[in-house]
């Protein structure tokens, strides 16, 4: 059964039929997919969700596909638990982690996004995807499309983390690694996208690929038992995740599937590159580009696509936004691995490092729910600890040599 | 003349061209030359207050104009001025 209605400008709200375009040919407003809410009310119950398979596609009447998922059967649904030795670091009393740095096949929540992209690149009949990225999206769709037999054109900035840029060339795609910042390569990328007939997932195909962000929304929700937390800590790069976790929340009430909303959401974003934590303090809608500078190279978009979005939907919230140091999140990735073992990318360390500051600042109250999205893993940017860890401690191969060595140890 | 690169959404506004070669000494007057050949694409490219779009973006060459002097910027024969869709990102702060 298909729900879409058709693709609408976010600004002006003409509307335009699901085709494969991404600004409003009018005022150049992004465009989003509509739905029709009254007949997904109808069919979309808490029980129809429960008893399906345990991946994204739970959710597929709200997801803007019209043939049905072509990848992703094993993507999404990733662990959401509480995290008990984190609460006690935090001084908090009720903290969830949402946990993407699992997510299958290629360890972000870029896995969702991809894979309604892929899809609906099949549908609209193209033979190649293609992407301008940080890293973790070019991993997701080297792989994704790999699995749908798709030619792939990958841009990278080309000083990316090892980790990043072999997970993309394992899958045998084309990488081509453009010698500037992201915020050139998507430059470069969107007039590329004028000229080849080629489905770049973020670009042509944006209004559908950002869709599958509300996935880490839905399962939020659902994994508290239908019920959404207090606050939720998101990542921002482009601001489209925390936009869309915004819409799917929203639509779950819409749809009867949650009976009240009280949610306040938190961009979290380095120093280095905090465009749109600095619009949310500043009380502005005004999205002033930076040209980033810090260890967060997931996050490090300086004229994020989303932005303004990704303010009105904190505003809505009643929510806020915070940054911190490259120092800070060096600190909340070894938090969160010394506490709950995960080991996370470095955005992840950003949503640790600014959930203590909001807690500290008295913003989030410590006795309301918490949840902390994880959104990547850290075997893949492994480069900015190499000097902020302990070393292995070397000794000889006999008892004396280590009896020897851990008198001495001071841990 | 500068090379104007045309993106996608507009190329039906000026005869399905991907770049137009125009005169003029900074952006502003790259712009108005465009616009005077193609009268369509006055109202894509400025609001009803004569300001820039805010989810266009201009390049020179590499550099997004807000980095550099705004509309004021000032064009030499080799530059090449694009025009890239933010696809929502960033506000023009040249108002």
């Amino acid at each position: 059964m298909n729900f879409i209605k058709g693709l609408k400008c976010r600004e002006c709200g003409r509307e335009y039929p699901e085709e494969p375009i991404y600004v409003c040919e009018w005022c150049f407003g992004s465009l989003e997919v509509i739905y029709d809410y009254e007949n997904i009310k109808k069919v979309l119950k808490r029980e129809t969700i429960e008893n399906r398979e345990k991946n994204m596609w739970r959710y597929r009447e709200i997801l803007p596909l019209k043939d049905g998922p072509k990848a992703g059967f094993n993507t999404g649904f990733t662990p959401l638990f509480r995290a008990k030795n984190l609460e006690k670091r935090l001084k908090a009393k009720e903290i969830y982690i949402k946990d993407d740095s699992v997510n299958y096949p290629t360890l972000s929540f870029k896995d969702r996004v991809v894979a309604v992209a892929v899809s609906k690149s099949i549908e609209f009949g193209y033979d190649t995807v293609a992407c301008a990225s940080t890293g973790n999206l070019a991993n997701s769709v080297a792989s994704i499309g790999a699995t749908c037999n798709l030619k792939r054109f990958i841009f990278i900035p080309a000083d990316l983390e090892k980790g990043k840029i072999v997970g993309s060339l394992i899958y045998n795609p084309i990488v081509i690694a453009v010698e500037g910042n992201y915020d050139q390569v998507n430059r470069l990328c969107t007039e590329i996208a004028s000229k080849y007939k080629w489905a770049f997932v973020n670009i042509n195909i944006r209004p559908y690929y950002s869709e599958g962000s509300k996935t880490y929304g839905y399962e939020i929700v659902e994994q508290l038992g239908w019920k959404a937390p207090k606050h939720i800590i998101v990542p921002c790069a482009g601001g489209s995740l925390i936009t869309k976790i915004w819409k799917g929340l929203n639509e779950f009430l819409k749809i009867g599937l949650i009976e009240e909303l009280e949610t306040k959401l938190y961009a979290a974003q380095p120093e280095g590159c905090a465009p749109i934590v600095k619009a949310i303090k500043d009380n502005t809608e005004i999205i002033k580009p930076v040209k980033p500078n810090t260890i967060v190279k997931s996050l490090a978009i300086g004229n994020p696509a989303d932005g303004v979005y990704a303010v009105r939907a904190v505003k809505e919230s009643k929510g806020y936004g915070e940054e911190v140091s490259d120092e800070e999140v060096i600190e909340g990735i070894k938090i969160l691995a010394e506490t709950e073992g995960i080991f996370t990318e470095t955005a992840g360390g950003v949503t640790v490092a600014v959930t203590k500051k909001l807690i500290e600042n008295g913003i989030i109250p410590p006795e309301e729910s918490i949840v902390i999205s994880i959104t990547g893993n850290g075997l893949k940017t492994q480069e900015p600890l190499y000097d902020k860890i302990y070393q292995p401690i070397r000794v000889k191969p006999n008892l004396e040599s280590f009896e020897e060595t851990i008198k001495n140890l001071r841990r | 003349m500068v090379k104007v690169r045309i993106p996608q959404p507009l190329q039906k506004f000026v005869d399905n061209q991907t770049e137009i070669l125009v005169n003029g000494k900074n952006v502003k007057d790259v712009l108005n030359a465009l616009i005077k050949n193609y009268p369509d694409l006055r109202e894509r490219i400025y609001d009803e207050n004569g300001n820039l779009r805010r989810f266009i973006n201009i390049y020179v060459n590499d550099e997004d104009i807000r980095f550099l002097d705004g509309e004021n910027t000032t064009i030499n024969d080799e530059d090449i001025i694009s025009i890239i869709p933010a696809i929502a990102g960033g506000e023009n702060d040249f108002k």
